[in-house]
């Protein structure tokens, strides 16, 4: 049984990162051009690590199921990126960013991983401009920050409500140079399908070409996986349609620890689900909630209305309406964490008060921030009278530019037009804090197999505040795995090329060819889509916004059984060797009914309600916080890393006791 | 609603190809196109066909993987979306609708609605970028302001989503609205000067190589355009391109 050893370095928090860099091992650029690394997925964590590890001299390969490096799912995040730069001298620090991403995470991350990314945060920002980067400025042309959930400072860059599209084209330009000249070989439209084992070690992995069908074998010093989130085992996410758990899946049945599978993050602003066509959902940035109001009908009697289409959220005066969230939580009002949020929006829907035919909605007006804005844009062109359609008018060009893409998108899917009436959002499945279990060095518990970004577990905690995933992704591959796999590979120097013919590689190759052979010879009756449908709604009634026991119980006997029902019952049309995307989708559905049996045993074994993760039976009942959620650190300040042992159900549980040195335990107030 | 759709059908890049009807019912308004073809797919399965392949990925418009050329329009009849965003409120009970890949030399057919789009990839490589690594030792990001009309404006050549709508589009099938996005972005901010003149040779020599045509003012590519990139983009990828060569 393998032993939890973190790793972090010995000292005091703000001097770790920087002895621990001044004293590992270095490999010399001479030796690195013999040492090859394997990076899977090309998202902001995967392409930031490529095109570093290319720069320092490493030969890399490279490997997206997309047809582009570009088109990973970080092209899709919206909002911002922190950055602990206190350019607005609002009183930011590393210490601050550390603090507030340590608080929402509600007290479940590893200190010392939390406070270096805090660190390195500032050096993005630097980094990305330096790139071309296109961040938003003021008239001076200094850098423009907004404020996300979670924090009272604003220390959020962002280029319009592309800021993942647009850091993702910046690593993407940077890989680029590397590809170009020849230090990243890229493999596009590929898929890993399993990882290569060698005396222990992580030597290479097996893909499948998903335009010919081929299976190949690549192999490297060191395997890095940087696959993304698993959010698409709830079937309907914001993630993109082919964002899958199994490269993180294939590495943990071959050894590297699961952390924390149940904190997942449901993010309050996206669009309410339409119907049963539905494939996605789309998510709304939360950085609307910096100008947009939330709320819901006072009285049951406007609810009902609005569901029939008798009344207008517009024809609603000030006093028939439920500013919800300001009435709650005072201090931080619109901008409580995400996970705040969502339990409230669910709260109002499930007590009757939602506002759309399915019930399952809420308004966020933006009508206050047209009219507020419009004053102000009156005021500095000298009109110090101005009419009401004028302040209309200036307000609209405002929230335009600040969120006219969104709007927009708003318009296009509802057909409604956001600068008329308030939008409706209701919460949906969006990003997964828990993944592999990794150390202070971002390793698995497999020698040389790495985890970066969204896939692994460590820097949020059991919730994730806006605008830090793309810090995390960022951090983790300019700043932080350079570093720390350079320490590892000091030691493969004389190692020489690992060849390919060795049976381990014959072994896993012949592995996955079985299960393909499997999959198109089955003789099944129902299509992938029916068992990924039917395991999302297990999950999302079961496992989702709130939970107990005995669902927890029920999920897991009906993923089961749903996994042995696809076993015999799925059904692939189409051949092994050519373009198959029933074929691709198969083993990712069949990796994610294994996953959602560990997700929901992990929510059972974790009896307390902390961050995303929120237990019906444990909730404070009395005092200011009554109706909130309660954690319990005496019996659960741990991290929960899960190693497989063949069935989800027998996995047996580690546990990373975490310590608190430099933040003091404390409820997470937001009141 | 009931359509007919007449899909484009190819087995693969040496197959011939051609155009095969469809009848699908039960479609929902609110649903979106590509959600309409994956209720079509599940039919097809279950009558024991093989599924249309078509490109997609995030399906909120920003990722650039999904492509169709609709009623022989890149991206459908809506304007400013791409096609995971058209939905079928845009059509009308009874309609009969064409789907047919995105058509250009430099795009082959990879299997029926899916094309090869790596061109757009090697271009990038021969310039698509600035020459800075990640050493986290560059300048404090503040140390260089950007006049906001600059950075607003490289921004807006920075929303290219590559789709390939643009080329898709063009009579020439040319690439230059998408060459000259990038060009432009680094163009118009000082930290993309040192290497303009290379860049702007490098990437249009790039273009030529991979087959893509030349641009003839007729400005399609940018009334297709799911992300509104403007024409200026060619013009200071011109000129941009005159000055590297005197």
């Amino acid at each position: 049984m393998a032993v939890l050893d973190s790793k972090v370095p010995k000292g005091p928090i703000a001097e770790k990162w920087t002895s621990y860099k001044n004293h590992i091992d270095l490999v010399n650029p001479a030796n690195k051009r013999n040492i090859d690394v394997i990076v899977v997925g090309t998202g902001l964590a995967g392409g930031s690590a490529a095109a570093t590890l290319a720069e320092l001299g490493y030969n890399v390969k490279a490997f997206a199921y997309q047809d582009s490096p570009r088109r990973a799912h970080s092209i899709a995040a919206q909002g911002g990126i922190n950055a602990a730069k206190n350019y607005q001298g609002d009183g930011d620090s590393t210490y601050r960013l550390f603090y507030d991403t340590v608080k929402g995470g509600d007290y479940r991350a590893r200190e010392a991983n939390v406070y270096r990314l805090a660190e390195v945060s500032a050096n993005i920002i630097d980094q990305c401009v330096a790139q071309g980067v296109p961040f938003a400025r003021d008239y001076g042309g200094l850098l423009d920050n907004r404020s996300f959930g979670g924090v009272l400072v604003s220390r959020t860059f962002y280029a319009k409500g592309q800021t993942g599209q647009q850091l993702l084209l910046g690593a993407y330009s940077a890989m680029n140079r590397q590809i170009g000249r020849g230090k990243i070989k890229m493999y596009n439209r590929h898929e890993m399908m399993d990882v290569v084992l060698v005396d222990g070690k992580a030597r290479g992995i097996i893909t499948r070409n998903l335009v010919t069908g081929e299976i190949e074998r690549h192999s490297a010093h060191a395997v890095v996986i940087a696959s993304g989130g698993y959010g698409n085992v709830f079937f309907l996410s914001t993630n993109a349609m082919g964002s899958n758990v199994s490269a993180s899946w294939k590495i943990h049945k071959k050894g590297a620890f699961f952390a924390n599978p149940c904190y997942t993050q449901i993010h309050p602003t996206c669009i309410p689900v339409s119907g049963d066509h539905q494939s996605k959902l789309t998510l709304m940035s939360e950085s609307l909630r910096n100008d947009g109001r939330i709320w819901v009908p006072a009285k049951l009697e406007d609810a009902k209305a609005i569901r029939e289409g008798k009344k207008k959220p517009t024809d609603l005066s000030e006093a028939e309406r439920d500013y919800y969230l300001e009435r709650r939580y005072p201090a931080f009002g619109n901008l409580v964490p995400r996970d705040v949020a969502s339990r409230a929006a669910k709260e109002r829907c499930d007590a009757g008060f939602g506002v759309n035919a399915t019930g399952e909605a809420v308004y966020l007006d933006f009508a206050d921030a047209i009219k507020r804005y419009g004053r102000e844009q009156a005021l500095i062109h000298g009109d110090h009278n101005p009419t009401a359609e004028k302040i209309d008018k200036l307000g609209k060009e405002v929230v335009k530019a600040k969120y006219g893409n969104l709007f927009q998108m708003y318009d296009k899917i509802v057909d409604e037009n956001p600068y008329e009436t308030p939008m409706m959002i209701y919460p949906a499945v969006h990003y997964t804090m828990g993944g592999t279990w990794v150390d202070y060095n971002l390793m698995t518990t497999i020698p040389g197999c790495y985890c970066i970004g969204e896939a692994n577990f460590s820097d949020h905690g059991a919730n994730r505040l806006g605008a830090s995933a793309l810090m995390q992704g960022l951090a983790d591959g300019y700043f932080v795995l350079p570093y720390t796999i350079g320490d590892y590979l000091s030691k493969d120097i004389r190692t020489g090329k690992i060849p390919t013919d060795l049976p381990e590689f014959e072994e896993a190759e012949k592995s996955v060819k079985d299960q393909i052979n499997f999959f198109v010879n089955n003789n099944g009756t129902k299509s992938v889509d029916h068992f990924h449908k039917r395991l999302g709604k297990i999950m999302w009634d079961k496992v989702g916004m709130a939970r107990n026991a005995k669902g927890l119980t029920e999920a897991m006997a009906e993923i089961k059984a749903l996994r042995e029902e696809f076993w015999k019952e799925v059904k692939v049309p189409g051949a092994a060797d050519t373009y198959n995307e029933e074929l691709a989708k198969a083993g990712r559905v069949a990796d994610f009914l294994e996953l959602g049996e560990l997700f929901a045993k992990d929510a059972l074994v974790r009896e307390e309600s902390c961050g995303g993760h929120f237990r019906e039976e444990s909730a404070e009942t009395e005092g200011p916080q009554e109706g909130e959620a309660k954690r319990d650190d005496v019996n659960f300040a741990f991290v929960s890393a899960w190693e497989y042992k063949g069935e989800p159900a027998d996995a047996v549980l580690h546990k990373e006791q975490l310590e608190f040195n430099d933040i003091e335990l404390k409820t997470r107030s937001y009141k | 609603m009931k359509l007919t759709l007449k899909i484009w059908r190819q087995k693969d890049a040496n197959d011939k190809g051609q155009m095969v009807d469809y009848n699908i019912n039960d479609v929902s308004p609110d649903m979106s196109f590509l959600e309409m073809l994956d209720v079509l797919n599940e039919q097809i399965i279950n009558e024991g066909g093989e599924p249309v392949a078509f490109d997609h990925d995030c399906r909120e418009g920003i990722c650039g993987m999904c492509s169709l050329f609709i009623n022989g329009e890149a991206h459908g009849p809506d304007r400013g979306i791409t096609t995971c965003q058209l939905h079928m409120r845009k059509f009308k009970d009874g309609d009969t609708i064409y789907i047919e890949p995105f058509r250009a030399k430099a795009f082959p057919v990879i299997k029926d609605l899916v094309v090869d789009r790596s061109a757009f990839d090697r271009i990038q490589h021969q310039g698509g970028f600035i020459s800075v690594n990640t050493s986290g030792n560059t300048q404090d990001a503040n140390s260089l302001p950007i006049s906001k009309h600059a950075a607003d404006e490289a921004m807006d050549a920075a929303t290219c989503i590559g789709c390939g709508a643009c080329v898709a589009t063009c009579k020439n099938s040319s690439a230059m609205l998408f060459v000259g996005a990038k060009v432009s972005q680094y163009a118009l901010l000082p930290q993309g000067q040192v290497e303009a003149a290379d860049r702007v040779r490098n990437m249009v020599a790039q273009m030529d190589a991979e087959g893509f045509g030349n641009c003839t003012n007729t400005g399609a590519c940018e009334v297709e355009c799911p992300k509104g990139i403007s024409l200026d983009n060619i013009a200071r990828m011109n000129r941009e391109f005159f000055k590297a060569n005197i």
